[in-house]
């Protein structure tokens, strides 16, 4: 997977699945890039300043990458 | 351009993607690499007039430097074409430094060089995607247009990657008058060989301006095609998501002005040239679109000083092109905010005004537009360069009332009194 940030967020490529998706927020492009360095995806959300009231639309967002194989579930994590 | 089956992962609402996209990107999300004129075809239709190789090529270390660009530039993959581009004897080479430097290759080919060692090797590596071009579902529709034995040539290539064990290579259509009824063929064929199908538009660029009156679809096919398209998973109100998957069949977005029917094709369905995709030539220049090879469309050359970035960063029409664009006489359509008044290079080559509507606009407005045009003796500007093999029975004499006849007689085209029938 590779990531070219834009100034509307980023674009995401996948080369397993030649799908393209898009980041339409550069605060979720932080969290993506977050995400290996903390243990779960709240905490890379936390860390990034996504407030808790946003934090639903973020699950979302990341579940919409996780559903195109863009980010996927750590080997043994939860 | 290439299919953008868009994701987009949202978590705020400012300008709306496709406007975002308008104002251009820091690199082309789709690259168009054509790297030979050469072409072992000669095809009626070809976008780019190939035929004979170009002395002024660029060498393999330009290529290089380009590939070298492009990685740094985050350009994810280029769509290689040509001409026919494994006929260049770098041309195995020029994947390998692609791959080796995370830049993915899809290309185009007419399967000439699709040997099973080839198909094998290309089987290894998530980096490389192959389209095969095949233009009729039967051999008597394909080979009228892509010449003697060319349909033989695609069904081995595609044999071979099968074979060899490439799953979801792209077996890529251009959708025409002729082969329009078949597209539940091509659908099968695809099936067949474990590949996707991909149907694009014929556009009426390079030797494709002399043929395209005659080979471009009717207004009732045009139906019968976006009908096709909705039907086979073309129709994704919202994107791609994991409950609305990837389509089977995709279309480089290259259908959009067909949104003017209704809902809108998956895709951006917007006119990307300059703004998200361009072309570079095999000498180098660099083109808004690769439907768009005329010197109007030139945006530079790689081999100018700051190279490909600096173009596509800093040229005067590309800067153009990301300003917002004026709808002209589409805009009190109710169909405009769809279809964007469709493809600029459909336009241009056929004579149309650019801020006018398509010349296969579905409303009928293109009809009137191009028989105004030719009561006013517009003269459609000629495809330029013209890379056609010279003793080859070129480009036909269209005979309909505004085409120019051609410039030498060996210019006439292979599809002259050519007749074939929709089925």
């Amino acid at each position: 997977m590779a990531v070219r940030p834009e100034a509307f967020g980023a674009l995401l490529y996948h080369f397993g699945t030649r799908r393209l998706s898009f980041l339409k927020d550069p605060l979720l492009l932080t969290v993506v890039q977050g995400l290996a360095d903390h243990p779960t995806a709240r905490s890379a959300c936390e860390s990034a300043g996504v407030g808790a009231g946003a934090m639903p639309a973020y699950e979302r967002a990341l579940r919409t990458l996780a559903g195109s194989a863009m980010i996927r579930l750590r080997d043994g994590g939860s | 351009m290439t299919a953008l089956p868009v994701a987009a992962a949202t978590t705020t609402t400012t300008l709306p993607l496709t406007a975002q996209f308008a104002r251009g990107l820091s690199a082309p999300i789709c690259l168009t690499w054509e790297l030979t004129y050469a072409c072992n075809l000669s095809c009626v239709h070809c976008l780019s007039s190939s035929g004979r190789r170009d002395s002024r090529e660029l060498s393999t270390a330009e290529c290089m430097a380009v590939i070298d660009e492009l990685e740094r530039m985050g350009v994810f993959y280029v769509n290689v074409g040509g001409g026919e581009p494994t006929v260049r004897p770098d041309f195995a080479e020029l994947v390998d430094y692609a791959v080796a430097h995370r830049v993915g290759v899809k290309f185009s080919t007419n399967g000439i060089k699709i040997s099973p060692a080839m198909a094998s090797r290309l089987a290894g590596s998530d980096y490389v995607d192959v389209q095969i071009s095949l233009d009729g579902a039967t051999e008597e529709i394909n080979d009228a247009v892509r010449g003697a034995g060319s349909y033989r040539t695609a069904v081995a290539a595609m044999s071979n990657l099968a074979g060899a064990g490439f799953r979801g290579f792209k077996l890529s259509v251009v959708v025409t008058r002729q082969n329009v009824g078949q597209l539940d063929a091509f659908a099968a064929l695809a099936r067949r060989y474990g590949a996707q199908l991909r149907l694009t538009r014929l556009r009426p660029a390079g030797r494709g301006a002399s043929v395209w009156a005659q080979l471009h679809p009717t207004a009732a096919q045009q139906r019968v095609l976006y009908d096709w398209l909705v039907a086979h998973g073309q129709h994704q109100p919202g994107g791609t998501t994991p409950r609305n998957p990837p389509q089977d069949v995709l279309t480089g977005d290259s259908f959009f002005h067909l949104a003017g029917y209704g809902e809108k094709l998956p895709g951006l369905n917007l006119c990307g040239a300059g703004r998200v995709v361009c072309l570079i030539d095999p000498v180098g220049d660099v083109y808004a679109c690769p439907f768009a090879i005329h010197e109007s469309f030139l945006a530079g050359n790689v081999r100018d000083d700051g190279g490909f970035a600096r173009v596509w960063r800093d040229s005067e029409l590309f800067a153009s092109l990301r300003q917002p664009q004026s709808g002209g006489a589409c805009t009190s359509c109710s169909a405009y905010d769809a279809c964007q008044g469709g493809c600029m290079a459909a336009k241009f080559f056929t004579g149309l005004p650019l801020d006018g509507p398509d010349p296969e606009c579905v409303r009928g407005h293109g009809e009137a537009a191009l028989a105004l045009a030719a009561a006013g003796d517009v003269v459609p500007p000629r495809p330029s360069p013209d890379h056609s093999r010279r003793r080859e029975r070129g480009p036909v004499p269209v005979t309909i009332g505004r085409r120019r006849p051609p410039d030498r007689a060996c210019d006439e085209d292979p599809l002259a009194g050519f007749t074939v029938g929709a089925g």
